[in-house]
């Protein structure tokens, strides 16, 4: 087990890695390819109105004329180490983790990224909570109830949650029940939990229930079909037969087993959210760190980028990386191989 | 007045309603079954085996099967009974073993786990007694330090020790009805053996009714006392074991006799199949149902195609026989042409 955790570490670890070179390669690498210079990258720093001698000098500082491995390797150092940024007038010290400064606002990435991420936490915890509770009993109670009216009603209904995206049903909620119905707060009036505990759930409940409606309408549909093949499985009539009453049976047997599969994506589909709920945020204005990449590639703001898509593969991988030790603890049979 | 026997199994029908016609998978099966006695049930693929013993636990789902007739075991019936009154017999009363231990066994749950839960549905105990039971029970089905095995999974099993572990799941409330359904077929041929010996033995200690269904005539020979051969969903022959291997009358026991391997006869390469599929449970052939694999159907005289044949008692009382073919005919076929060609095989 030891050693299953420390293999499954060690690749986590070697995963990140490639894929920072990747982004870093997609976000330095291809738009040289496609014609930009040294220069063109520091113009976005110092701005249309310098000098070209401005420009070059900035370029050669910050290093733009290295060769594109050391200059990944000036900014993975950066993320373990800190550097230090020269702009002419002076040098200055960007901490570890440091994921450089933003093209527009010349501030550091990464305290951007930590002010972010509780919104998106928020967000991403909440909705989490709804949609597992909601979907997997929905998709329960439809797998027992197979071709009843509730299932099939359950399962219309999911089938629309499953098709329409965020920025419809988000859009259409604020109409009805921000706008008209006054029931909930309208997009943008974000306050942080510690500030206030009432309003920052206020602004939450539309996006989490907006976001919760589209996974619960996915979880449900995979609860039930994997509810419905478990119970034709061997050992479901085997705990039948030993006198288990039905409720016992559906869920120790049953639900335990339908359960599993659905830890995997779970884990995947929680860890991309905490990468930011790019729609949901952007619909209901909230600040964080999907707000915070569309804003950011809209302004070509590479920095910022790479920070912000470091952080949500850290993210997806972390994730991962819990749901395979969650998995050894659920199926006994992943704990000898 | 006669005692009752401990089961009977009155004109059991179960049907499945399906987009292609009602499957008729048991029609009208009846047999009786006194404790310490076993019965081997014997049939094709399709004839009706599993479904009887699934029926008498009363394991069909009430929404896709529809089941009459009467199952009376130790004076209660339990076709008409209440659902929840079948469920405290199950497992308790009467027990079954699956026939693949591995898909049979929950795979999250230790092996231990899963005897204990079959314990504690039916007693009020702690965990802690109920573990030393199934410690106990392990240790009789004959695993090897069953204090550490009993924490293990079923995938850290061998096939014939998760078969012993799962007798040891159904024995664990001493049931008075065991059914074993193909309780060997996933088994290597030398821990078959082993695993029908174990039975044998255990249903002595017990003094239960034992239901063994199979196509392997060998389990039957190993274990019956009686002996009822299935086709069709019906019965087409029942007897003593003996009767049945010594003095079969039905063309279907004689066809599922040549075709099984035995070593103590030379040419073992020369079995003979019973020629044709088994029938479609939902038309079933007109008449009686084996007339299209039947190579004694011409010397019926024509009612083997129109009349379904009523099961009749045969050369011995208690031998009972469905087959238009004559008594005396019958048997004088199993002397003369059938019996000295299985002695060459």
């Amino acid at each position: 087990m030891i050693t299953y955790i420390i293999r499954r570490l060690l690749a986590a670890v070697v995963l990140l890695f490639i894929v920072s070179a990747a982004v870093f390669a997609i976000f330095y690498l291809v738009p040289r390819v496609v014609g930009a210079t040294p220069e063109t990258l520091a113009t976005r720093y110092v701005g249309r109105a310098a000098t070209p001698e401005t420009v070059n000098l900035i370029a050669h500082k910050l290093g733009f004329y290295d060769p594109i491995w050391v200059q990944y390797g000036r900014w993975v150092k950066g993320i373990f180490l800190g550097s230090e940024y020269d702009y002419g007038s002076g040098t200055e010290h960007c901490p570890a983790p440091c994921f450089g400064y933003s093209f527009i606002t010349r501030q550091p990435v990464w305290p951007d990224l930590l002010d972010r991420l509780p919104v998106t936490l928020s967000l991403a915890v909440g909705a989490a909570l709804l949609w597992a509770f909601f979907g997997v009993s929905t998709g329960v109670i439809s797998a027992l109830r197979r071709g009843s009216l509730l299932d099939r009603a359950a399962m219309t209904v999911s089938l629309a949650g499953v098709s329409m995206p965020i920025f419809f049903t988000g859009l259409i909620g604020l109409l009805v029940f921000s706008y008209k119905l006054g029931w909930t707060a309208s997009g943008g009036s974000y306050t942080p939990f510690t500030e206030n505990p009432a309003d920052w759930f206020y602004a939450l409940l539309l996006p989490w229930i907006v976001l919760a409606f589209q996974f619960s309408a996915q979880y449900a549909r995979l609860t039930r079909a994997g509810m419905l093949e478990t119970l034709g499985e061997d050992y479901i009539r085997t705990a039948r037969a030993k006198g288990l009453p039905e409720s016992a049976v559906n869920v120790r047997h049953g639900l335990r087993a339908a359960l599993t599969p659905l830890l995997t994506i779970f884990g995947l589909d929680f860890g991309l959210l905490l990468g930011g709920a790019v729609l949901t945020e952007q619909v209901f204005s909230l600040p964080g760190l999907g707000k915070y990449a569309v804003d950011a590639i809209t302004n070509n703001d590479l920095p910022k980028v790479l920070g912000v898509t470091m952080m949500a593969a850290l993210f997806v991988v972390v994730a991962n990386l819990i749901v395979d030790l969650l998995y050894a603890v659920v199926d006994p049979r992943v704990r000898i191989s | 007045m006669a005692a009752e026997p401990f089961l009977e199994v009155k004109d059991l029908k179960i049907s499945f309603p399906t987009d292609d016609g009602l499957v008729k998978s048991v029609d009208g099966l009846s047999f009786r079954l006194e404790r310490g006695k076993t019965l081997g049930i014997v049939g094709e693929s399709g004839s009706g085996k599993s479904v009887t013993s699934l029926g008498i636990l009363g394991l069909h789902n009430k929404r896709n099967a529809q089941v009459s007739g009467q199952i009376w075991l130790d004076g209660e019936e339990l076709v008409s009974a209440a659902p929840e009154t079948v469920r405290a017999l199950r497992g308790a009363k009467m027990a079954m073993i699956f026939q693949d231990p591995l898909s049979s066994m929950h795979p999250f749950y230790s092996i231990g786990h899963q005897i204990i839960e079959a314990y504690r549905v039916h007693h009020r105990v702690s965990k802690q007694v109920a573990r030393k039971h199934a410690i106990d029970m392990l240790g009789r089905v004959g695993i090897p330090q069953p204090a550490r095995r009993v924490d293990d999974y079923p995938h850290q099993f061998s096939g014939g020790m998760r078969q012993r572990a799962m007798i040891a799941m159904a024995l664990v409330n001493d049931p008075q009805l065991l059914i074993a359904d193909e309780p060997t077929t996933a088994l290597d041929v030398t821990v078959q053996a082993q695993i029908l010996d174990l039975m044998h033995n255990l249903q002595e200690e017990f003094n239960s009714a034992l239901i063994v269904i199979t196509h392997d005539l060998g389990v039957v020979a190993e274990l019956a006392d009686e002996v009822l051969v299935m086709y069709g969903g019906r019965c087409i022959e029942y007897g003593t074991a003996r009767t049945i291997f010594e003095e079969p009358e039905h063309p279907y026991t004689w066809g599922l006799l040549g075709s099984m391997p035995r070593i103590d006869r030379p040419n073992l390469d020369r079995l003979v199949p019973i020629p044709g599929l088994p029938p479609s449970l939902i038309n079933l052939p007109s008449g009686c149902a084996f007339h299209p694999r039947c190579a004694y159907e011409p010397r019926t005289g024509g009612l083997g195609t129109t009349l379904t044949p009523e099961l009749t008692v045969a050369g011995r009382p208690g031998h009972l026989v469905r087959c238009h073919l004559p008594t005396a005919e019958r048997q004088r076929i199993w002397r003369e042409e059938v019996k000295p060609k299985l002695e060459a095989q």
